[in-house]
């Protein structure tokens, strides 16, 4: 079974997003059609503004289309409350944020646990998994250390660490790089190919640089709240 | 929701509480005096309670005093005729539920004993007063019935007169002058110490009354008599039997107010106890004002916290926390702090009254149910003002709370 011959992991039609009501409404994405298969690794591209932000709070769950649908796997997303896409996202999603979004004072042990005590896993168990996860990204070593003892890099390796505990099976990267030198963002765009390859997560990222997004299969441009371009590489 | 996550959101509540140690300790102040003011207050008055029940109990508590005349303090305009023995014999044979019916007539004397001398009380009465006042012989005996219906000269003394008259001398046997009598000592008292109320009971001497009568008063009336209720007989209901035995006896008109009185020690130690024990529950409720308050200030640092800590609202809800483990988690971590507050609250109290109980002369006794109300409320206030800083935390876009600065 090939990619393209599969049902799409993901599949948008029509999507749009209007924020505000009368005339200040806004409308951030007008129309978008999308289709990602398993082990795909898209990056999104686009100025600030072109809604691809909304469109990844959109994939990511987080967020609700105003019209349009979702499938993810499937199921119609849009049709889901707030739990049962809370429990989507604890299931299938990990999330990695540009600003890192580790919990301060907290060790990057207890950071990589965190979605685990969700699921209701024993303190033995997180553990072993966090520890697990930790090493994937090289930092073991640094597993009692508190957000503020690591570096940028580190920070972000600790929150891949946390977004693949659960093995979840698409990875969700809002400008994963954007906080960091070009020395470290190529590390953890290597970790994210790394995944992608190695473990068959597919993997959604937002960036601004295209250096970035050469590490992608397929480049998706936004423009104006609609897509301008797809392009497998 | 299992009792697994139960038990994980308490072990992170406790994280949350330890990482912020001070404020955790500020926050849960106001609970812990509340607490411990309510809990100190509630024993203490208690205490007191009893301390008061005790020394009435002291006086006698199952006891009824009959005096001629209206009342304490009121002189009474008509003229009381006083009580006889036949009053005090009747009422033994006639009234149900009673144990020792006492007369009692008394005279102000000076003692002497060789070289000493010293100013007391005399005492005429049976050997039923020692037993309806509870005084005990430290040595000697009581009276013999002859010595009783004979009016000899014999006399039982309190433990005061003995340091002041007989100094080291064993006072058994010595003979000691009241007035122009001469009187033999047959038994000494056993020291009570003052009861709080009434005569000093040490400091007296207890002579058969056929003797004060003949000897000292020149009288044949009995200033008043005690009478001993059997516990099982209600004290009121034994009053009101003499009342209306008196009164046929004493001719007092139907409508007419008593020439006599009853002084009931259980009554008044009703009254008292009932006051003190108003008092408690006076000083609790103010105190329970102060928890209260304790309790809006962990909701006011439970909002504190929940806007402090947006950004991880914001990523606990987008890696898959659902709206009420958020809540549960804010709420189990206002009730542990309260809980928290509360537990020490309890122990500061126990401290407290502890050290005050000796102070203020009352015994501490551990009150099991008010530490349990007062651990219960604090319990109370962590839910109900927990509730809306949770619901606030859950009820947040998890978009914009990871935006959040």
């Amino acid at each position: 079974m090939t990619e393209s011959a599969s049902t799409p992991l993901i599949e948008l039609r029509g999507i749009t997003k209007v924020f505000g009501t009368g005339a200040a409404a806004f409308q951030a994405l007008r129309g978008v059609d999308l289709d990602i298969h398993e082990r795909e690794f898209v990056a999104v591209m686009g100025a600030s503004g072109s809604g691809k932000s909304t469109m990844m709070n959109i994939l990511g769950c987080l967020d609700t289309p105003t019209s349009g649908s979702y499938r993810f796997r499937g199921f119609n997303v849009e049709r889901l409350d707030q739990d049962e896409r809370a429990l989507l996202r604890r299931r299938y999603l990990g999330f990695v944020f540009q600003g890192f979004n580790l919990l301060a004072r907290t060790t990057a042990l207890e950071n990589v646990e965190l979605p685990l005590v969700y699921r209701g896993d024993t303190a033995v168990k997180r553990r072993e998994r966090a520890m697990a996860a930790l090493d994937q990204v090289g930092l073991a070593p640094w597993h009692d250390h508190t957000p503020g003892e690591l570096s940028g890099g580190q920070q972000q390796r600790v929150a891949i660490a946390r977004a693949i505990v659960t093995e979840p099976q698409v990875l969700l990267a809002d400008e994963p790089t954007g906080n960091l030198d070009s020395e470290r963002s190529v590390e953890i765009m290597e970790l994210l190919s790394g995944l992608n390859r190695d473990r068959g997560m597919t993997v959604l990222m937002v960036t601004h640089e295209p250096d970035m997004a050469a590490f992608a299969s397929t480049i998706v441009k936004f423009r104006d709240g609609q897509i301008a371009s797809r392009e497998a590489r | 929701m299992d009792l697994r996550m139960l038990g994980t959101t308490f072990l992170l509540a406790l994280r949350e509480i330890r990482r912020h140690v001070l404020r955790s300790f500020l926050t849960t102040l106001g609970i812990i005096i509340g607490v411990a003011a309510v809990v100190t207050m509630v024993t203490l008055g208690n205490a007191a309670t009893r301390s008061v029940e005790q020394s009435i109990s002291n006086l006698g508590a199952n006891l009824l005093t009959v005096r001629p005349g209206q009342g304490f303090g009121r002189g009474g305009g008509s003229f009381a005729p006083p009580f006889g023995l036949d009053d005090v014999a009747t009422v033994r044979q006639q009234i149900g539920g009673v144990l020792h019916v006492a007369p009692q007539t008394s005279a102000a004397v000076i003692a002497v004993h060789e070289a000493q001398n010293w100013s007391t009380t005399v005492a005429g009465t049976t050997n039923d007063y020692f037993a309806s006042s509870s005084l005990e012989l430290e040595s000697g005996r009581l009276f013999t019935e002859e010595e009783e219906s004979a009016g000899k000269s014999v006399c039982v003394i309190g433990a005061t007169i003995t340091t002041n008259l007989f100094k080291q001398l064993d006072p058994l046997g010595r003979s000691l002058r009241l007035r122009d009598i001469s009187c033999v000592v047959v038994g000494v008292l056993k020291k009570r110490g003052q009861a709080g109320f009434g005569p000093d009971q040490d400091d007296q001497v207890v002579m058969p009354i056929k003797a004060v009568m003949r000897r000292l008063t020149g009288r044949q009336d009995v200033g008043s008599f005690q009478v001993a209720v059997d516990k099982r007989f209600e004290t009121k209901n034994v009053s009101a039997a003499i009342t209306a035995l008196l009164r046929e006896r004493r001719n007092v008109a139907p409508g007419t107010d008593d020439n006599f009185n009853i002084f009931d020690a259980k009554q008044l130690s009703d009254t008292l106890a009932g006051t003190t024990r108003t008092m408690t529950t006076l000083l609790g409720a103010v105190a329970a004002v102060s928890l209260l308050v304790g309790g809006i200030g962990i909701m006011n640092i439970m909002l504190v916290s929940v806007t402090e800590r947006t950004r991880e609202i914001g990523i606990r809800l987008a890696i898959g926390a659902l709206r009420r483990e958020v809540l549960l988690q804010f709420l189990v971590e206002a009730i542990t702090l309260s809980c928290l507050g509360g537990l020490i609250g309890l122990l500061v109290a126990f401290a407290a009254t502890m050290g005050l109980a000796p102070l203020m002369r009352m015994s501490f006794e551990f009150d099991g149910s008010i530490n349990l109300i007062a651990f219960g409320f604090s319990a109370a206030i962590g839910v109900v003002f927990g509730y809306f800083p949770a619901r606030r935390a859950a009820s947040m876009n998890p978009i914009d709370a990871l935006r959040h600065e």
